[in-house]
């Protein structure tokens, strides 16, 4: 295997080296809080072996605030290296691993576990449900998508990082143009945590299929849980394209062989498109939660149910088909006939309608409604107008003969963060703040979390506006530094300094989060929004059986309905003679352990180390077999730990 | 503090928006707004109308959200109806199904029309020429098969001419682009693709290696000058009586990763542009027929069926 590391490059990259630093210094103040207060059996017990789907929803949340931050470092670096002309802050060859690591990291390992936090939190206690439909599958989810992120994140200290950007086009990402181990970092992280992004929309699947309470029939079901079936399903179609993608390049880099290289027969053409056909629904996979969340949090800060509902659901569903059918759109400058190009750049514009729908049904939940700013509200009425650009550009971009002129522009760049940071990542904020109190019991600190709301929003339209006119100007992605009298310097300056506000606003949600831990006003009630759907009917945070009894749904918004007197409130409460013992999983350590043999694999795979590959694989077999020959894998909460849990909560009738 | 800011955030988007259309209609350096030639307008007028088409839905948008917003906040005393049972209209939903409907509708019709218009010459009834483009690590070389002469790093073309780009690469696949001209096309290994485009005025414009191809990306920049046909016809007897010729080791000494300043060169090895297509990958496509030569209409390129899109017509480009 030609691809050692370069051992030398520890000490003598001083930005290596202070990440070195940082990460063995974090290392140790970890090991040494987790000794001093005795915590090493707590973390494994309560968090490292739970099957539990609210506490994986929010290790899910921990990761991808952490990887945010990662990622937006990244962009930092990168938008000061930008901020004048000829600046040598970084080189072109950190400049390329960062741009490359930022993309990879803000798609896969941020949106991602952002969008997997909240279906796990929120799902099955939206539609009354106990766990999800497999909750050790679940696990298994979860920490392949860790071990995934982490031999991401390790790369570039070990080795160096992918370099080719986040689409890894080939050649360029063959051997013969990308010698180093980065790109098989790149391979090997992405399909690890692929695996668990697969067995995740198998489990909402069905767990939406499958388990909702008596009475809540599809149509009644709340929009949120409505845009995670859709996205599910997208998950299943999208992800098995990418998993064949990676896995040529991977034994082209690795076996010799010649799927996408430019000889012996290979077509690079062939991974372009399979890498897109993932690619766009993508998108869509990431972005129909976030309109489920905004869904949620319009309608309850408007006290008002959402508008057209039914268009909502077929807008969602006609998203999750047209949204297969739009690929050949980011290569429309790559040689198809004009044919082709017709059919796709329809398909694209075709993808607004709806888009265009579902705005226009959210300003009328509002409209007659009363609406009040509260934090996630705010961060959702910011999404409508940002996303509203967001989608227009991209219809605009849709347009072929014009997207030849936007094509790998700054006008493209600013498009797309435009449609995921005005699209998901706001409402996704939203969401994180709109189900805070049900995951943690507190509420966070508003003053902190409105300078944090305008640092970022108004940071965002600095830093992005002024790159749709550098894409005019001719500014091409993926430059590390320009030269002065091209009149490129301003918009670029503005624009970084539009990034560092974004920063400044990330880092007022982080503080927001400390100051609350501590003095965070505590939600008593589990209802502090006065909300509309189940969720809302149990306390903050959920026991962890959910619900003692199963209540029976009597319509679309039932908590609603229930609070306005049209149903019994009595019916959502457990009493005292119904309570039967629950059926619960067990923990297990086995999700946790397999996946660090998954991580061994890969470790192996990417420095070509046989003996890691071996020890990783016999480490997945075993755990694999020992499952298969498991029965003890559940148990019964006994009825009076039922009882007690609820009497102390207040809740328990007769 | 932010109640008052809010308030006035609006007024200020407004100004910023209004200054940035002002800005960007007069500016040169927004070279895509400032075309020399019928592709470049052509694409901008697509821009134009699409930017108009979606302000349509993009300004009642903001200016329901902010009247909405006012309106029916949660306030003690407010007067506005509030009226949650009220939850669905068919007659709204008709119109705002119905008015994207018929915004693509005329985008779509507009952009199927230009989308086959880009894959003919710009002027019927000019003469073209033929310039060929190999991209390389971290150059690009352009080789004019008429004139029999070859550039690096900037290329030289007439006026009021149809210019016939044929593009590949013999490196990892970039993007051709001349803003001020019109559109990009990539140059792909292994593969001829076709690009037209054409200079109504003389002048020297920016043109930028567009994808992504590794460390020394950033410096593929080339320059374009657009001079009259008798200038044009000058360069070339210029380029044919002083410079050096390239060899077949010369353009592999090119070919090696690195940089490169601009250069002439009085002839190149013949079929230079074909061999490397074919090389790359062309031979599996292409068959024995000469990608160069394969143009124009619908071709039968070799086994182009076993791709899974329509890439036979690959060399229309546009």
């Amino acid at each position: 295997m030609n691809t050692v590391p370069h051992w030398g490059i520890f000490i003598t990259e001083p930005m290596i080296l202070g990440s070195d630093v940082l990460i063995v210094l974090t290392s140790v103040a970890i090991v040494f809080v987790l000794t001093k207060f005795k915590k090493w059996g707590w973390l494994w017990r309560e968090w490292l072996t739970t099957v539990d789907h609210k506490k994986i929803g929010i290790m899910y949340l921990i990761a991808a605030l952490l990887m945010l931050f990662r990622g937006g470092v990244d962009a930092e670096l990168m938008r000061t290296q930008l901020a004048l002309p000829n600046l040598s802050f970084l080189d072109a060859e950190h400049y390329d691993e960062i741009f490359t690591t930022h993309g990879i990291i803000m798609i896969l390992f941020m949106a991602m576990p952002f969008i997997f936090a909240l279906f796990n939190i929120v799902v099955p206690l939206q539609i009354g449900a106990r766990d999800v439909a497999f909750p050790y599958l679940n696990a298994i989810s979860f920490w392949l998508f860790f071990f995934g992120a982490l031999l991401m994140n390790i790369s570039f200290v070990i080795g160096g990082s992918p370099d080719a950007g986040w689409t890894s086009y080939p050649p360029l990402t063959e051997l013969g143009f990308n010698p180093g181990p980065g790109e098989n970092y790149y391979l090997l992280a992405l399909q690890i945590s692929g695996i668990g992004s697969m067995a995740t929309g198998i489990n909402f699947l069905v767990t939406i299929l499958k388990m909702r309470a008596p009475g809540m029939t599809l149509w009644r079901m709340p929009l949120f849980t409505w845009s995670v079936l859709s996205s599910c399903v997208m998950i299943l179609f999208a992800f098995p394209a990418l998993t064949v993608a990676l896995a040529l390049l991977l034994l082209d880099r690795t076996l010799g062989a010649h799927f996408f290289t430019m000889l012996h027969g290979g077509n690079p053409m062939m991974f372009i498109n399979l890498f897109w056909i993932w690619g766009h629904p993508e998108v869509y996979i990431v972005i129909l939660p976030a309109f489920g969340v905004l869904s949620e949090v319009i309608s309850t800060f408007s006290r008002k149910a959402t508008f057209g509902y039914g268009s909502m659901v077929f807008a969602l569903v006609a998203i999750s088909i047209v949204g297969f059918l739009t690929w050949v759109h980011h290569f429309f400058t790559m040689g198809a006939g004009a044919d082709v190009n017709l059919f796709f750049a329809i398909a694209t514009m075709v993808v607004g309608i709806p888009t265009g729908v579902k705005v226009f049904n959210w300003l009328f939940t509002m409209y007659r409604g009363r609406i009040r700013m509260t934090l996630p509200m705010m961060w959702a009425v910011a999404f409508i107008p940002c996303f509203a650009i967001g989608g227009a550009t991209g219809v605009m971009l849709a347009v072929a003969p014009a997207d030849y002129q936007y094509h790998n522009s700054y006008f493209l760049v600013a498009h797309f963060h435009q449609a995921l940071i005005g699209g998901a990542v706001l409402s996704l904020v939203a969401g994180m703040y709109y189900w805070w109190p049900k995951m943690f019991g507190f509420m966070l600190d508003e003053r902190l979390g409105q300078w944090g709301f305008w640092f970022f929003n108004i940071g965002f339209y600095v830093c992005f506006m002024p790159q749709y006119a550098l894409g005019l100007m001719g500014m091409t992605r993926r430059i590390y530094t320009y030269p002065a009298g091209l009149g490129w310097t301003v918009p670029n300056f503005i624009s970084t300094i539009g990034a560092y506000m974004m920063g400044i606003g990330f880092l007022f949600i982080v503080w927001q989060i400390l100051y609350s831990i501590k003095h965070g006003k505590r939600d008593v009630t589990g209802d502090p929004w006065d909300g509309r759907t189940l969720e809302w009917s149990l306390p903050s945070p959920a026991p962890h059986y959910n619900f003692a009894t199963i209540p029976t749904i009597q319509g679309r918004d039932a908590w609603w309905m229930a609070k306005q007197g049209e149903l019994d409130k009595k019916d959502f409460l457990p009493d005292k003679d119904d309570i039967k013992p629950i059926h619960m999983p067990k923990n297990s350590g086995r999700p946790f352990i397999l996946s660090v043999s998954f991580f061994i694999i890969g470790l192996g795979i990417v420095f070509g180390v046989i003996p890691f590959e071996v020890i990783g694989g016999l480490g997945v077999a075993f755990c694999m077999f020992r499952r298969s020959f498991e029965y003890d894998t559940d148990y019964y909460v006994p009825v009076d730990e039922v009882i007690h849990t609820e009497s102390a909560l207040g809740r328990l009738q007769g | 503090m932010f109640r008052r800011f809010s308030r006035h955030l609006g007024k200020i988007s407004a100004i910023v928006a209004a200054a940035t259309v002002l800005l960007t209609g007069c500016s040169p350096e927004y070279q895509v707004l400032n075309p020399v030639g019928p592709v470049g307008r052509t694409e901008e007028h697509l821009i134009i109308l699409s930017t108009v088409l979606v302000a349509i839905v993009l300004v009642p948008v903001f200016i329901l959200l902010a009247v909405i917003l006012y309106r029916y906040r949660d306030k003690p005393g407010n007067t506005a109806p509030y009226n949650p049972e009220w939850v669905d209209s068919r007659t709204l939903e008709y119109v705002w199904w119905g008015i994207p409907i018929v915004i693509i509708g005329i985008l779509a019709a507009f952009t199927a029309k230009t989308i086959f218009t880009l894959t003919k010459p710009p002027e019927a009834n000019i003469k073209p020429i033929t310039v060929q483009v190999i991209s390389l690590n971290w150059k690009w070389f352009f080789e004019y098969p008429d004139q029999k002469i070859a550039t690096v790093n900037y290329c030289e073309i007439p006026t009021g001419v149809p210019v016939q780009f044929e593009l590949t690469s013999d490196a990892p696949m970039n993007s051709f682009w001349i803003p001020q001209l019109g559109g990009q096309e990539y140059t792909m290994p292994g593969m001829a693709m076709r690009l037209w485009l054409q200079a109504d005025k003389p002048g020297q414009y920016n043109g930028y290696g567009a994808n992504f191809t590794g460390v020394g990306f950033e410096h593929m920049k080339f320059k374009v000058v657009a001079a009259s046909q008798s200038d044009f016809n000058a360069w070339v007897n210029h380029v044919k009586t002083s410079s050096p010729v390239l060899t077949k080791a010369g353009y592999n000494e090119l070919k090696k990763d690195g940089l490169a300043n601009e250069a002439s060169y009085s002839a190149y090895p013949p079929g230079l542009f074909n061999d490397v297509v074919m090389q790359n990958g062309g031979q599996y496509m292409y068959g024995s027929q000469t990608p160069s030569n394969s143009n124009s209409t619908k071709n039968s390129s070799g086994n182009m069926s076993n791709m899974n899109m329509d890439m036979s017509n690959m060399n229309m480009g546009h």
